[in-house]
């Protein structure tokens, strides 16, 4: 069943377009005051302000070392083979390379490169890496001169990346199924 | 040959060009600004040459964003000055300068000052001013209509096109406007209707009417919102300036810009008193050098307050339609501004 909506006629005031007109600069006067006199600026000045970042942020990822500053990586390379967009670049020592300066290592890459250009801070390698030498940190705008500069060698990366000690990876899981004999499942 | 009168038409000319070439620059930024702070925002804060900071009060003149029209300026004159294939050449290169030029010769009759030392502040004291400016704003739509057909493009023309009816449906109703005015003064000359009014009082109290057509169709003149329909950029691209870029460009923004200018002036001249105020013994014609210099800043505090007004509408209202536009003309303002003239002559007629 149709339905008829009558249209109000506009009243001769309103036709006079000057209400609306007043009402018009009453509003952008508000802004305008609000903007000038009470600093209600919606506009953050990004180099000066800057975003605060959750703590698991998803950042580039960078080397991590433990807490006797050796490098955690042991040259698995699992990141490389997980990284989706290809960033990650390691060089085995090889048969003739440098052996591992830590007891409980195998080896140690002779060269990691990440291609900040390709990477897409998806946190891959961050799961995947067994030894928790690799973690995504707060960095989000990396800037160079030249392509060249935004590929980071071990070195780089290790400097960016701080320390993390142990490794925490198992105890977390261990705690999440300690968590899980008691019902209720609270996460 | 009066070479005193030669010399000092040519210092007034030199002053007036400059200082209007300077009020557009800033009323640029002042449109960003203002644009800014209605909408929430911060606007430009950035540029500044790199020595400006080592500068007391430079970084707040940054923030200001008072070097910003320099840049503007300085990209406008080295961007490729680019014609693209198919323009009516000739055309093409007159239509910025038809568009410049009037909006520049406007300025010449109206009194800025009352006088400093022995000269009066007006570059051209015409006995016929007011039929003068008139006669140059009317060229201004030659300009538009010019780009538009030189262009040789659909959206241009449309822009031309619709600017053509727009400004000549409006020249009507603001001529018309400003009747009543010249009734009341019984003069043409602007600076007799200023002197008027410093014994009498403001004409805006006189004619409120005609104040409200005049300022109406003086938005419709400049081609500002909400009858910016030549230019439209949602609609038209940009409209007339569509195919211009660089220099060329700047030189329609400074005509859209100096039109306000002119136009504000012509408001404060016909209804807020010109460079008088009712009070500190500013109404009548300065007797020293200070009081001259005064009165020529009062005329441009007034001038500057309706720029502001040009740019707080700007960012308040939407477009509106064509043929909204052409019923507001035609039917609404000619009718009123004519029974405005019936009504004040009636009125001087049973008082004279």
């Amino acid at each position: 069943m149709a339905v008829v909506v009558n249209r109000k006629a506009l009243t001769f005031w309103e036709k006079l377009y000057l209400p609306a007109i007043v009402g018009g600069l009453k509003v952008t006067l508000k802004h305008a005051y609000n903007t000038l006199i009470l600093r209600k600026v919606v506009t953050m000045e990004y180099p000066e302000q800057k975003w605060t970042l959750p703590a698991d942020y998803r950042g580039a990822p960078y080397l991590v070392k433990d807490q006797d500053g050796n490098t955690k990586c042991v040259s698995c390379q699992l990141c490389e083979f997980v990284c989706p967009p290809k960033a990650i670049r390691i060089t085995p020592p090889g048969d003739t390379g440098q052996k591992a300066d830590r007891t409980n290592a195998e080896k140690m890459p002779a060269e990691f490169e990440i291609n900040m250009l390709r990477c897409i801070f998806c946190g891959f390698c961050q799961e995947v890496c067994p030894e928790e030498a690799i973690f995504l940190q707060q960095d989000y705008s990396l800037t160079a001169l030249s392509r060249g500069e935004l590929i980071y060698n071990k070195e780089k990366l290790l400097s960016l990346g701080g320390e993390v000690g142990g490794i925490q990876k198992w105890k977390l899981k261990l705690d999440e199924a300690k968590a899980q004999e008691n019902f209720p499942v609270k996460l | 040959m009066d070479w005193n009168f030669i010399i000092f038409s040519l210092v007034k000319i030199a002053i007036a060009i400059g200082v209007v070439q300077g009020i557009v620059m800033y009323s640029v930024l002042a449109e960003r600004k203002i644009s800014a702070w209605i909408q929430d925002r911060v606007g430009p804060n950035r540029t500044a040459p790199p020595f400006v900071k080592y500068i007391p009060g430079g970084i707040f003149l940054t923030r200001l964003g008072i070097f910003q029209p320099l840049a503007d300026g300085l990209k406008f004159l080295v961007k490729e000055d680019f014609t693209p294939a198919g323009v009516k050449k000739i055309y093409f290169f007159l239509a910025p300068a038809i568009a410049v030029i009037p909006a520049m010769l406007t300025i010449a009759v109206i009194p800025f000052g009352s006088n400093l030392g022995a000269q009066k502040m007006v570059i051209a004291d015409l006995n016929v001013g007011i039929l003068y400016t008139f006669g140059i704003v009317s060229m201004g739509v030659y300009g538009i209509v010019l780009a538009g057909y030189a262009a040789n493009s659909k959206y241009p023309m449309f822009g031309g096109i619709r600017s053509s009816a727009q400004m000549i449906s409006y020249e009507i109703s603001m001529g018309m406007s400003v009747i009543p005015v010249l009734l009341i003064v019984g003069n043409l000359n602007l600076s007799q209707i200023i002197s008027w009014q410093s014994t009498h009082g403001w004409m805006v109290v006189y004619a409120p009417i005609s104040f409200i057509i005049f300022m109406v169709a003086s938005f419709a003149e400049t081609n500002r919102t909400p009858f910016d329909l030549p230019e439209a950029e949602t609609e038209l691209v940009g409209g007339y300036h569509t195919e211009y870029g660089s220099m060329k460009f700047a030189l329609f923004f400074l005509a859209e810009y100096s039109n306000m200018v002119s136009s504000s002036a012509m408001m404060v001249t016909l209804f807020f008193g010109g460079w008088t105020l009712p009070f500190w013994g500013l109404d009548h014609a300065a007797t020293s050098l200070g009081m001259g210099i005064v009165q020529i800043f009062v005329f441009l505090a007034k001038m500057l307050f309706f720029m502001v007004v040009f740019i707080w509408v700007r960012w308040m209202f939407p477009r509106f339609r064509y043929d909204q536009l052409m019923d507001l003309g035609w039917r609404r303002f000619l009718p009123l501004a004519l029974v405005n003239i019936l009504i004040t002559a009636v009125w001087l007629w049973l008082r004279g």
